[in-house]
């Protein structure tokens, strides 16, 4: 998008979230809605990692911990499914991993830098309870 | 109509109206609580905004979070702009010029707690007065976060800020946490209440019943900040836990200015010492010449959490 000069800012600016005038935004999903350019969910926060949170599928049971603690908006849930990370808007603060209950947990930080797939095969085993 | 959630998964249906790629630092509960209101209700929102985190990190130009009606004007006046906005729509419904008169629309302010125990209170205090129907929530996060770190009036006794910092002559805040839910509730506002972003069952029945309440309602939150607080990111929630748990921020809910209800009871209430040895702004109490600071605090959550519980007792 076109960014304006200091000098060419109005004064008390609005901006839209969306291109058309939507009303009824409660009962559209993300993927239906149709976000202006000066939404922040066009923009990307992704720079700002260090560690990345990766989720395994195969141990989620679908609490939703991670979906309602999460500051950024970031974990993707449809139809009471837990479906993946949004690392456009995932800052990697860690609190999905923090929360998350499963043994051994569902999503779990790795760095930046790491690829999926090899840490989803590395992914550890269950820890026996500690008396 | 107000939405029904019964547990969490339900929860996970909403869809919701704050964006992600806002500014807030990683694991502020700032956005944790703004998302849990918005996501607790289908009605369509006016939301004010006081200066601050909030404020700053989600409108910095040329990007909005936010898919609600959303207005900024000044750090005082985010409850003037809400009752402002409110009554700016009663006269248009009695003259019959609404759009979608049978959709109906809440009045929510958010502030800071620098810009409501402080900068925002006379406006506050005026509104609550006027009885206009809107839910004031405080994001209380004990320090004015944006600007560096100084101390507000909801800065705890004993914290380290920008500008009463703990060394050789001092151990911190000298001062008292002022009492702003009492506060509020002594206005005879129909609904107050104090909430937490770890219980996210409590707060969203909270913030259900602040909707649906006629009047002026306010809520305070509990908003951990890792950046003031001093904590690692990942730990928000468990650091809320255990203020909640030490009883540091109990919950609770006042109606009509009397009628106290607590709404969480830990089972096991721990020390406040383990609430502060968490906080690296509250590490300096731990040395031998401070101690008596944490027993004093000690003493002081637990005579009101005794004040508490005998007026839940008494319904006075």
């Amino acid at each position: 998008m076109e960014y304006k000069g200091w000098d060419q800012v109005e004064a008390g600016a609005v901006l839209p979230s969306f291109n058309d005038e939507s009303c009824d935004i409660v009962n559209k999903k993300q993927e239906e809605r149709n976000y202006a350019d000066t939404n922040s969910y066009t923009a990307s926060v992704a720079d700002w990692r260090v560690f990345k949170p990766v989720f395994n599928k195969d141990v989620c049971i679908d609490c939703q911990n991670c979906w309602v603690f999460c500051p950024d908006t970031a974990i993707v849930s449809r139809d009471k499914a837990m479906l993946g990370i949004d690392y456009d808007h995932c800052k990697g603060c860690g609190i999905c991993a923090d929360v998350c209950p499963t043994n051994p947990k569902s999503l779990i930080m790795f760095f930046e830098n790491d690829d999926n797939d090899t840490m989803l095969s590395q992914w550890p085993e269950k820890k026996k309870k500690e008396k | 109509m107000s939405k029904i959630i019964k547990n969490l998964k339900q929860f996970s249906t909403s869809n919701d109206r704050f964006e992600g790629a806002h500014l807030l630092c990683p694991g502020c509960a700032h956005s944790i609580i703004v998302r849990e209101l918005l996501n607790c209700t289908d009605d369509n929102l006016v939301i004010a905004n006081a200066t601050g985190c909030l404020e700053v990190c989600t409108a910095v130009y040329p990007h909005t979070s936010w898919d609600a009606s959303w207005i900024h004007i000044g750090f005082e006046n985010a409850a003037t702009a809400a009752s402002g906005a409110e009554a700016m729509y009663k006269t248009l419904q009695r003259k019959g010029r609404l759009k979608d008169p049978d959709k109906p629309v809440k009045f929510v302010a958010f502030g800071g707690d620098g810009a409501t125990y402080d900068i925002g209170f006379q406006f506050l205090s005026g509104a609550v007065e006027r009885g206009h129907n809107f839910t004031y929530v405080c994001l209380d996060n004990e320090v004015y976060a944006n600007t560096g770190g100084q101390r507000s009036s909801s800065t705890p006794r004993g914290a380290s800020t920008a500008t009463t910092p703990a060394g050789r002559v001092s151990y911190g805040k000298k001062r008292y946490k002022k009492d702003m839910v009492a506060i509020m509730a002594a206005h005879g506002a129909p609904y107050v209440a104090q909430v937490a972003p770890n219980k996210w069952k409590d707060m969203v029945k909270k913030y259900q019943k602040a909707l649906a309440t006629e009047g002026p309602v306010y809520i305070n939150a509990m908003s951990a900040c890792t950046t003031e607080w001093k904590f690692p990111s990942d730990k928000t929630i468990d650091v809320s836990d255990m203020g909640t748990d030490s009883l540091v921020f109990p919950l609770y809910e006042i109606e009509n200015g009397t009628k106290l209800t607590i709404t969480y009871r830990p089972k096991n209430i721990i020390p406040v010492r383990d609430y502060l040895g968490v906080q690296g702004r509250f590490k300096h109490l731990f040395k031998k010449e401070n101690e008596h600071v944490i027993e004093e605090m000690q003493k002081a959550v637990d005579e009101k959490w005794e004040l508490l519980q005998r007026r839940e007792e008494a319904g006075v």
